[in-house]
């Protein structure tokens, strides 16, 4: 039996991680290294650390930051936010993560991922996108943490990332971030039809049962999602929690 | 010491930060005199199959590694494409293996809807539950893999554990001091802890 991933999405902003919804009000949920190291101990699938500020800012990634939380990790751990070259997922990959996630560096150009992916691996590479559903249908992908909108279908930007070398996509939907009241199941559905890479589906995972719809009726090959990781209760008092591995 | 080879490729650190958990001395090197003195050897290995080879073989460590590994029989465990390089070579690439196991890394092939590369965590069976590197694993142990090729053996008793991706392939592989596991250890919780901490002990 193929066991899906399970993978919580961390976001970190400065020193900090907090959670949004739809991409903006950040709530401040604790400190990274912390939360890493329950999410360890707890022997999660896999982590996804974004930082949400550094595309946006225009900076590079947080070198010592990242080498900290890698240290707390026993299981893969994929880092993205601020990544334009080589160079940089370099450094990072050197820094013990296993995986560079490109976004919004991904729209001008595609030629890095592939000189990436030559190097280290196409599994080394996680081509994200973030997809916002478009007032007359269809959804549109978005950069600089859903500021910019590129007019682009995720449907076809999935295919010129996997055509550029990516190892898997993860999609995000921005309406669904931090709803907690299912997946984009439309989206997700679209996009995995198009790519024969895995797709991680993130944005709106409230329970578990969520988790296997997105599985069962969108073709995502992992589910991730932020909210349901570290909010307990209707109030969202933050709480760390993950499934036992029998529950998916 | 275990002595894990750095040919410039792959996450070292994440090997060497499960040896240091485990308080077993590890170092990160490509030194011929740190090789030589190494109790054990580590070769990982990541990415395409013909890099691994080519930047292997232009640290000029081969011959040595033959030496120590072939003849004076230290322990050695391949991880991933480390693994694989331990066959005669694979379908990825063009460039010969090192040919010490007797087998070949072939595609996994494209069955059902199962998305290539197989990425994600897999449950194990033991297939020669004496060896000492599968020796006390956990009846429920699972491995994270991330791969596009495997280890397709020539002779079932080299087989140590197994997995399935669609289809039954070797999980890990060994002859006596020789061993390699297509997943990662260093990546696999308290299962991976447990593993290399047997490789650790092994004599």
């Amino acid at each position: 039996m193929v066991r899906a991933r399970v993978i919580p999405c961390l976001l970190l902003r400065g020193h900090g991680l907090v959670k949004t919804r739809k991409f903006k009000d950040p709530v401040y949920v604790g400190d990274p290294v912390n939360a890493v190291r329950i999410f360890s101990e707890k022997e999660v699938d896999e982590l996804v650390i974004l930082d949400i500020d550094a595309s946006r800012e225009g900076r590079e990634p947080n070198y010592d930051l990242v080498a900290e939380i890698a240290g707390e990790c026993f299981m893969p751990v994929a880092y993205g936010g601020g990544i334009k070259t080589l160079d940089q997922a370099r450094k990072l990959i050197r820094c013990g993560i296993e995986k560079v996630v490109i976004n919004s560096a991904s729209i001008e150009s595609t030629g890095f991922i592939r000189t990436i992916a030559d190097v280290f691996g196409s599994q080394a590479v996680v081509g994200s996108i973030d997809a916002r559903r478009a007032l007359l249908g269809g959804h549109r992908v978005f950069i600089k943490s859903g500021l910019v909108d590129t007019k682009l279908k995720p449907e076809d930007h999935a295919v010129a990332l996997e055509q550029a070398g990516v190892g898997e996509i993860f999609l995000n939907s921005i309406d669904c971030d931090g709803q907690m009241e299912g997946y984009d199941i439309e989206l997700i559905k679209k996009v995995s039809a198009k790519v024969n890479v895995p797709v991680v589906a993130c944005g709106g995972a409230g329970t578990l049962d969520h988790m296997r719809r997105a599985m069962s009726e969108s073709g995502a090959s992992a589910v991730a999602a932020g909210s349901m990781f570290v909010f307990h209760g209707k109030h969202r008092a933050v709480l760390i929690n993950y499934p036992t591995g029998t529950e998916i | 010491m275990i002595a894990i080879v750095d040919y410039a490729i792959g996450n070292l650190a994440a090997v060497a930060n499960m040896f240091n958990r485990l308080g077993v001395a590890c170092e990160i090197t490509s030194d011929i005199e740190r090789i030589r003195r190494a109790e054990k050897i580590v070769l990982p290995g990541n990415g395409a199959f013909d890099a691994c080879m080519q930047g292997l073989r232009a640290t000029g460590l081969i011959p040595l590694l033959e030496e120590r590994v072939l003849h004076e029989k230290t322990p050695l465990l391949g991880i991933c494409v480390g693994a694989q390089m331990l066959g005669h070579g694979s379908e990825e690439g063009a460039e010969p293996g090192l040919g010490w196991i007797d087998m070949q890394a072939k595609r996994l092939p494209a069955l059902l809807d199962l998305r290539i590369p197989h990425m994600g965590w897999c449950h194990v069976k033991r297939s020669a539950p004496a060896h000492s590197l599968v020796q006390g694993m956990d009846e429920d142990a699972r491995f994270y893999f991330v791969h596009s090729y495997y280890l397709a053996t020539a002779h079932a008793e080299d087989v140590l554990l197994t997995a399935t991706y669609g289809i039954d392939f070797a999980a890990a592989v060994g002859q006596n001091n020789i061993v390699g596991v297509q997943f990662h250890p260093e990546k696999s919780h308290s299962f991976g802890k447990q593993l290399l901490g047997q490789f650790a002990r092994f004599s």
